[in-house]
């Protein structure tokens, strides 16, 4: 397809407008599920022990759990290690795609240039286990459900889509680079009409627009989960922990 | 024991102790259910008597406006990804192999109603965003799965999110209650505690003969003048022990009676209000803030410095709340709430007990400690219980790291559910502690909760586990020299 004809424009234009719809939906759809977890009140308090006793070791204790899974770990030691990987490869695949977004890039971002492609199969390979693991184990089985396997499947296949874009059936970066600079400026330009790499970005642009509405918002959810971010201080003075809707005068 | 239906029981042996998870059996307890709540109780609790003919739409309604009020609820129905770390944590499931007592199986029960209800892709896509309507099938297993649930919040130590099934639990329990579905038991535990001050429905005159019948009992036995006040205005300290205490667990009382003398403090218990246990936890919040009142009321009846908590699991999980539900408790005498544990470890570490404790006097036990799943995962209380044992016994022995401290397991009958006609669930449920106990090879399992008191024994000797069953505060009492 060629942008010069009247078609290639119109499409240019529809994926475009599909990628201001999906990145505002994505952006408005997260602060607002955010903004419910941060306006509903816990009634009392609901840490559970042993817990920190001072605020700092909770933020330690989120954070712990954010980086590190300490609960999985006690909980599966398999699963732990395919969850954690499967986590710090995304990590780094998003982190890499800075390329993409930045100008200049930074340094650190250049330097992964050598691992990148080790992620990716990380990456893709931990996503073939967990979604092998729902299968294979009985227990997981009975309780995955659509939406389980269909977030599993979604990121598997941005994660092919990527690896093949950008190491086999290349697409030309300069052209991908002024395509999203052109969308975060506000000044967009016609996107590569790669088929490859618009399978890649149209995948990308149904997660952003799933991830509010789903299990995936585990990812901020995870700070406001009160069993975790409480510290315990329920016995000491001038620590009364207050109701907000139902507060006893005194 | 009475004869029960022990087919959703499995009974796979344990290997050094633990188990392993059984295989799937599905439906295998969806049968076994508490008995329903009658009128003469759930009328006094300010509950409907029966269920109410706009009971879907009531739900609903009550549904949305927890979400509104609990932050804990309206993350937890979002944020579970179906890992399945929990999968084989809880004890019912390990008892039963029904995989909806997985605790995520449990949630999504509600979960499933939340998203068809609460969230766009349930209301437009129900199935493929597996939500469920609040239908008649689903009401059946909202009321049999949460009531096979104890709140103990052993999953949430699993929970890479720290999803605390308990919240799921009762905010289920809260919109069931709303619409007239409720347990006998639980509801008529709560109406005995406006009715007589305690669960158990002991009256005043019984709770006064039987402090002093253990008076003179202590009297014949060791010749002292060991008191057990009851209602005495202006004591030190205030007990609020489990009033099982002073009926079925009269060892754990004499322990209390043993060790006030020691210190030669003024105590006290009170006949408004001589139970420590809240059921208003497994019903709903007004009953619970208005049980927890009791508490509060009685201490200022009675004009005492102090009010201690006794050995009672659920009992501390609702005394934390204390300062939050009634008001703040700066009339006393921190640290507040107090536990008889903590009480004791302070004494202990004051050295007001030096010299007083013979620890040979408990030789004849090989002791394990069970945590009860309140006091080790809602209130902070891991170490006290084991500083006591050690200050008191010569020979005490963990069980397996994975059944202890934060990962004990539930006795089996918590959460409302120490009622015969679940005997199934409570014997699958004790099965992992039976197991434990019985690889630590322990003669005495000592515990600081009422409940794990009267279900532990039952489940031991259907485990044929051969231990006898009592509190840590009854050991101190064997050890004092007085």
């Amino acid at each position: 397809m060629d942008t010069a004809t009247p078609l290639g424009t119109l499409f240019s234009l529809f994926i475009i407008g599909l990628s201001y719809f999906c990145g505002l939906a994505f952006i408005i759809g997260l602060l607002w599920r955010l903004f419910g977890y941060l306006r509903t009140p816990m009634p009392w308090p609901e840490a559970i022990t042993p817990a920190p006793t001072t605020e700092g070791g909770a933020l330690a204790r989120v954070l712990g759990d954010v980086l590190i899974f300490p609960n999985l770990f006690k909980a599966d030691k398999a699963l732990w290690v395919g969850a954690w990987v499967f986590h710090v490869a995304l990590a780094a695949i998003l982190f890499r795609h800075l390329r993409y977004f930045t100008y200049p890039v930074p340094g650190l971002v250049l330097y992964m240039e050598t691992v990148a492609l080790f992620f990716g199969y990380v990456f893709g390979a931990a996503a073939l286990y967990l979604f092998w693991r729902r299968l294979a184990l009985p227990r997981t089985l009975y309780i995955s459900n659509v939406p389980d396997y269909f977030a599993l499947l979604l990121l598997g296949l941005i994660a092919g889509s990527g690896i093949l874009v950008s190491y086999w059936a290349h697409v030309y970066i300069v052209d991908v680079k002024a395509f999203i600079l052109g969308l975060l400026t506000l000044h967009p330009v016609a996107p590569p009409l790669h088929p490859l790499f618009l399978t890649h970005y149209s995948l990308v642009l149904l997660l952003l627009l799933y991830f509010p509405f789903s299990k995936l918002l585990h990812a901020g959810g995870i700070f406001f989960s009160p069993s975790r971010n409480q510290p315990y201080q329920v016995q000491m003075r001038g620590k009364r922990y207050v109701n907000p809707w139902d507060s006893p005068a005194g | 024991m009475a004869k029960f239906d022990e087919t959703p029981i499995v009974k796979d042996a344990a290997k050094n102790g633990v188990l392993a998870p059984p295989e799937l059996r599905e439906h295998a307890s969806s049968r076994v259910r508490c008995w329903p709540s009658k009128a003469k109780d759930t009328i006094p609790i300010g509950l409907p008597p029966e269920r109410v003919p706009d009971w879907q739409e009531r739900a609903i309604a009550k549904f949305g406006e927890l979400l509104e009020r609990n932050k804990a609820l309206r993350v937890y129905m979002d944020i579970c990804v179906r890992c399945g770390a929990c999968t084989d944590k809880c004890q019912f499931f390990l008892g039963t192999g029904d995989p909806q007592n997985f605790p995520v199986a449990r949630a999504e029960l509600m979960r499933k109603v939340y998203r068809r209800y609460f969230t766009p892709g349930g209301r437009y896509l129900r199935d493929a965003s597996e939500a469920a309507d609040f239908d008649e099938e689903m009401l059946e297993k909202w009321y049999t799965y949460f009531y096979q649930c104890s709140e103990c919040r052993r999953c949430s130590v699993f929970c890479p999110y720290g999803i605390d099934t308990a919240e799921i639990t009762m905010a289920a329990r809260e919109i069931l209650c709303s619409i007239g579905v409720s347990t006998k038991y639980v509801t008529e535990v709560v109406a005995k505690v406006y009715e007589t001050g305690n669960n158990l429905g002991i009256p005043s005159a019984a709770w006064k003969d039987n402090c002093e019948f253990l008076e003179d009992e202590l009297q014949e036995e060791t010749g002292l003048p060991i008191r057990f006040p009851v209602d005495d205005y202006g004591a030190e300290v205030l007990l609020v022990p489990p009033s099982a205490d002073n009926f079925a667990n009269v060892d754990t009382m004499i322990g209390y009676g043993k060790l006030f003398h020691a210190l030669g403090i003024r105590w006290t218990t009170s006949t408004y209000c001589n139970e420590g246990g809240n059921f208003g936890l497994f019903l709903n919040y007004a009953n619970l803030k208005r049980v927890n009142k009791r508490i509060i009321d009685a201490a200022r009846m009675l004009n005492v410095k102090t009010i201690i908590w006794g050995e009672c699991g659920h009992a501390w999980r609702g005394g934390v709340l204390t300062p939050t539900l009634n008001g703040p408790m700066d009339m006393f005498d921190p640290p507040y709430p107090y536990h008889i544990s903590q009480f004791i470890v302070d004494m202990l570490n004051k050295g007001a007990l030096n010299g007083k404790i013979d620890k040979s006097a408990n030789d004849q036990y090989l002791v394990t400690y069970h945590d009860p799943c309140n006091p080790a995962r809602a209130g902070q209380l891991l170490e006290e219980p084991r500083q006591i044992l050690r200050a008191c016994v010569n020979r005490f022995v963990e069980m397996p790291a994975n059944t202890i401290r934060e990962k004990t397991y539930c006795c089996g009958a918590g959460g409302g559910l120490l009622t015969d006609e679940v005997m199934a669930i409570r014997m699958a449920g004790g099965k992992p502690r039976a197991m434990a106990v019985k690889h630590s090879g322990a003669n005495f399992l000592a515990t600081i909760c009422a409940i794990c008191k009267a279900q532990l024994p039952e489940a031991m000797k259907y485990w044929k586990v051969d231990v006898e069953v009592g509190g840590v505060i009854q050991l101190l009492g064997n050890a004092l020299k007085l």
